[in-house]
């Protein structure tokens, strides 16, 4: 098993992860972009299990399952708060949002800034 | 080259292709369906790669739960169904970053590794893998389970407009 194929292919899905996060302005996409990226680190962990000989056996395959498991733990945080911004703006795009509003009295209806 | 690696670069071929076609589509929920073949075609290299349960969990958690929270959020968020033109903005500094740390990482790996040869380790079956965690790792696995718990509250709080900071 040539081990350099599955780590090149992991570094373009982390590249195309890190483009997808800088180029997408609706949120829902970024997330998808963030599992990409998410996704190779967990590649690149399974691979290494297979060329590093370490004492403790599959430390690799432990530690890409605690990364899925941190992984679903951030899209559910992360779709909450996506939701939240989509209740508060009526918009998830990521660059219009004010970071500097002031909260809640004047949003009592939601509305997209322009 | 062997069987594997011809599977290896096959199941490399379709996650690639699927994540251009994911960072690229301008149909929110053709690129959560894109999602799921490159998610699939991951969990594929990691059958190859012999790491089983780590392909299960990746088909039950990332195309099972990971996928369709995705889409209900497409959904919910009242994202149109068809072509949308105003998904992206300009992708040049974009393009250039996430290729510089593409290119440069596959350039790093390749020249660490070339064109060398390993031999597969034992199956990472669910009995190898879960005496790995239960003797060696269970201290994180512990520490996992509090995480998954603070995450399932703060998501029940941030998601609840009744309770916290509003007046």
């Amino acid at each position: 098993m040539k081990p350099v194929i599955p780590f090149v292919t992991a570094a373009l899905l982390f590249g195309l992860g890190v483009y997808g996060v800088l180029r997408r302005r609706n949120a829902v996409l970024v997330l998808m972009a963030v599992e990409l990226m998410l996704n190779a680190v967990n590649l690149i962990l399974v691979t290494a299990d297979t060329t590093v000989r370490a004492t403790l056996p599959h430390g690799g395959q432990v530690f890409a399952l605690f990364v899925i498991v941190i992984a679903a733990a951030e899209v559910g945080v992360g779709l909450a708060i996506v939701l939240q911004l989509y209740r508060l703006r009526a918009s998830v795009v990521v660059d219009q949002v004010p970071l500097d509003a002031a909260p809640a009295s004047e949003l009592d209806e939601p509305r997209v800034r322009p | 080259m062997t069987g594997a690696d011809v599977l290896l670069l096959a199941l490399g071929a379709v996650a690639v292709g699927s994540a251009v076609l994911v960072v690229h589509t301008d149909r929110l929920v053709r690129a959560g369906l894109y999602l799921v073949v490159c998610l699939g075609a991951i969990a594929g290299l990691y059958l190859v790669l012999t790491a089983e349960l780590v392909a299960w969990v990746q088909v039950l958690i990332y195309v099972g739960a990971v996928v369709v929270l995705l889409l209900f959020a497409v959904m919910l968020t009242r994202a149109p169904i068809g072509a949308a033109d105003d998904l992206d903005r300009p992708g040049l500094p974009a393009a250039l970053i996430g290729g510089g740390a593409g290119l440069g990482l596959a350039a790093l790996l390749v020249d660490a590794f070339r064109w060398s040869s390993v031999t597969l380790p034992s199956p990472g079956t669910a009995e190898s893998v879960g005496t790995a965690i239960f003797s060696s790792w269970v201290l994180p696995f512990e520490v996992l389970s509090v995480l998954l718990l603070a995450a399932l509250v703060g998501a029940i709080i941030v998601s609840r407009p009744d309770i916290g900071s509003r007046p």
